[in-house]
């Protein structure tokens, strides 16, 4: 779950690093109020959960209150990537001396959390990575233990940061890694961290992803969920524990693993069809659960045909086969439907759905090749 | 002969007594497997299973009284954390943890503490062991395999059965199973089951099952050009996953242009290995070597 600008910032202050004074609006009048309480020229940021604000005009320097009120206008109004902008956050401008990246994330293959840092900040730090990779700092820490005082100093001394400043910067550093270890999160990411001409470190930017697995013991941090930024069917498909990925394709697909899931699709590209999504029906898929799915899979007017690729194993292939008789009870469809089911009570599962008009096959090949046939049919 | 679990592996179930781990540890029963106790706080002293298999309050008490060496976990996220460390702290050198849900920054400290006890983990989030034949420790349909000389070893769960499946169909049986599982921050990863069936003298040829996200198949590919002598065919699921998106599994997900199919596969080509475009050609390419 990705948090907001605005939150990763509230929740960075919380951890002692220093954050510009401002605050988020949702209509021009607001965001003209808050800039005359600061005073100055502030920063008018669209508040929405995807990469390139700046480059599609979503972050702009406004002068005066009036200025802020004309910009956040334009923004409010604004889509960016195909979201709505719903937010701004208005911010006091700083004047800018240079530009760091410092964020915290876990290194998967070294499975320790790892702070990232680097002189090359305010740029995508996938770029730097793949253009200097010399010019980015890695270092592990210990979860046991945390991220150390003297760890943060040669993060510092090796990225550059003027002595004087170390101190702060080592505050901000642990503050971070506070921020990330506290809220379970999978990255706590400032860029850019600025040194201003009047000699402060500030968060101009921050981004937080919390790890979903761990939301159940931070009750607070889910609240703060935008579900408006997410895909309507990928919200109903979390309500029932289904995991949903739409994609382009016409032929939807109901899988039990999120393995076989994605090998289900790519034989599916491979026998010359496209899928209309992923779809992970995870473990003991009782009949409400199938026809919830079945539901998510027919919204997309785009699917000519649903393939079913159950494999029993933790998931018994009888039950599926209960569940989407019930779910077909349901959830009427003329869409033409291919069963496969292999594995725990397969022969049970497959004689009750011997009664359903669904077309079964033995193999994943045989399954999506009669799937492909049939969207095909249906999209003629 | 097999790498990890054979039949004189002494198990016992953390979690006996909820509906997965009764249902899975009666199948591990059938197919042979040696369940010396179950685990579950506040039922110490009771038998389940028509009387087959005793329970124990705590693992100390389970190890002490059964000198079980090997554990499966099927307890709920939020106890799983504990009950690995539960199952290191007794003793038990072999922890395979079938719970999906854990939270990484758990697993990051419970990988710290398992790393100095020298005790091995296998998952989380995963379908587990079976060497076909003599012991299934986990929650691979037991009839789907037979025994032979292939190892193989998965990131997925069904995908894995649905390999194995297409394998024994085909007549090729396997050596050792191994369920790594589908989160980002895991146990046992490639490169160590590779190591291990390089040293099985029953295990001839490897099929390895990646997917998106993560680097476990370029390391894979470092170790097979560098050190494996055995022949590998591989499969990398997601082929058509869009980067960004968590496909299902914690771990299946293209960060930041990296973890691609196509990187891995590259990698693994490179490497030698033959690459399946799909999963029911991995049998193929296999009988081909």
């Amino acid at each position: 779950m990705r948090l907001h600008e605005y939150q990763s910032k509230q929740i960075f202050a919380q951890n002692g690093i220093p954050i510009p004074r401002g605050r988020v609006a949702s209509t021009a009048a607001t965001a003209k109020e808050i800039a005359e309480e600061l005073g100055g020229r502030v920063v008018i940021k669209a508040q929405v959960l995807v990469g390139g604000r700046g480059k599609a005009g979503g972050i702009r320097l406004a002068r005066t209150p009036a200025e802020a009120e004309e910009l956040a206008t334009q923004i409010l109004g604004m889509q960016i990537k195909g979201l709505p902008v719903r937010r701004v956050l208005v911010d006091e401008a700083a004047a800018i001396t240079s530009e760091l990246y410092l964020a915290v994330t876990n290194d998967r293959s070294a499975r320790r959390p790892v702070m990232v840092a680097s002189a090359e900040g305010g740029v995508e730090i996938e770029q730097v990575a793949h253009d200097t990779p010399e010019k980015i700092v890695r270092v592990l820490v210990d979860p046991l233990l945390g991220l150390r005082e003297y760890q943060a100093r040669e993060i510092a001394s090796r990225i550059g940061v003027p002595r004087d400043h170390w101190k702060t910067f080592v505050q901000i550093a642990r503050g971070l890694y506070q921020a990330y270890a506290a809220c379970d999160a999978t990255l706590a990411e400032i860029n850019p961290l600025v040194i201003t001409d009047d000699q402060r470190l500030i968060a101009l930017d921050g981004k937080m992803v919390l790890d979903d697995n761990a939301l159940f013991r931070h009750q607070d941090l889910a609240e703060l969920r935008d579900i408006d930024e997410e895909a309507p069917e990928e919200v109903e498909a979390r309500k029932y524990g289904l995991s949903y990925v739409a994609m382009d394709g016409d032929i939807g697909c109901m899988v039990n693993g999120a393995g076989l899931a994605m090998a289900t699709m790519d034989i599916i590209k491979f026998s010359g069809g496209k899928p209309a999504n992923f779809l992970d029906i995870g473990g003991g898929a009782g009949s409400d659960k199938v026809a919830a799915a079945l539901r998510i899979i027919l919204s997309d007017p785009g699917v000519h045909a649903i393939l079913f690729n159950i494999f029993g194993g933790i998931t018994r292939c009888d039950e599926v086969a209960r569940g989407i008789l019930a779910a077909l009870e349901t959830v009427k469809s003329p869409v033409p439907m291919v069963v496969r089911l292999v594995g725990t009570n397969e022969a049970e599962g497959r004689r009750l759905l011997a009664g359903a008009k669904m077309v079964t096959a033995a193999t994943l090949g045989e399954a999506a090749r009669k799937a492909v046939e049939l969207a095909a049919h249906r999209a003629a | 002969m097999s790498i990890l679990v054979n039949k004189n592996t002494n198990v016992v179930v953390q979690g006996i007594t909820g509906h997965e781990g009764l249902f899975h540890t009666e199948q591990m029963l059938v197919y042979g497997t040696r369940i010396v106790a179950g685990v579950r706080p506040g039922k110490g002293g009771e038998w389940v299973i028509s009387g087959k298999v005793p329970i124990f309050d705590t693992m100390s008490g389970a190890v002490e009284a059964t000198g079980a060496d090997c554990s499966i976990i099927f307890v709920p996220a939020r106890a799983a954390p504990d009950a690995i460390l539960e199952a290191a702290d007794a003793g038990i050198a072999l922890v395979v943890c079938i719970t999906e849900g854990i939270p990484v920054q758990d697993m990051m400290r419970v990988g710290k503490y398992l790393d100095e006890k020298k005790v091995r983990l296998i998952g989380p989030n995963c379908p587990g062991l079976l060497t076909p034949g003599e012991c299934k420790v986990g929650i691979i349909p037991g009839h789907v395999a037979r025994p032979g000389n292939v190892g193989v070893v998965s990131r997925s769960g069904t995908l894995t059965y649905e390999v194995i499946h297409a394998l024994t169909q085909r007549g090729i049986g396997q050596s050792t199973c191994v369920g790594m599982g589908g989160d980002p921050v895991h146990g046992l990863g490639f490169v160590e089951t590779l190591e291990l069936f390089e040293e099985d003298p029953h295990t001839d040829k490897i099929v390895l099952i990646g997917e998106i996200g993560g680097n476990d198949e370029e390391r894979a590919a470092e170790f097979i050009a560098d050190r494996l002598t055995k022949p590998v065919v591989a499969f990398i699921a997601g082929q058509t996953a869009p980067p960004g998106k968590r496909m299902g599994h914690a771990g299946a997900i293209v960060e930041g242009g990296t973890g691609t199919a196509a990187e891995k596969i590259k990698a693994l080509e490179a490497a030698g290995a033959r690459v399946a475009r799909h999963p029911e050609e991995i049998a193929d390419l296999l009988a081909g070597l």
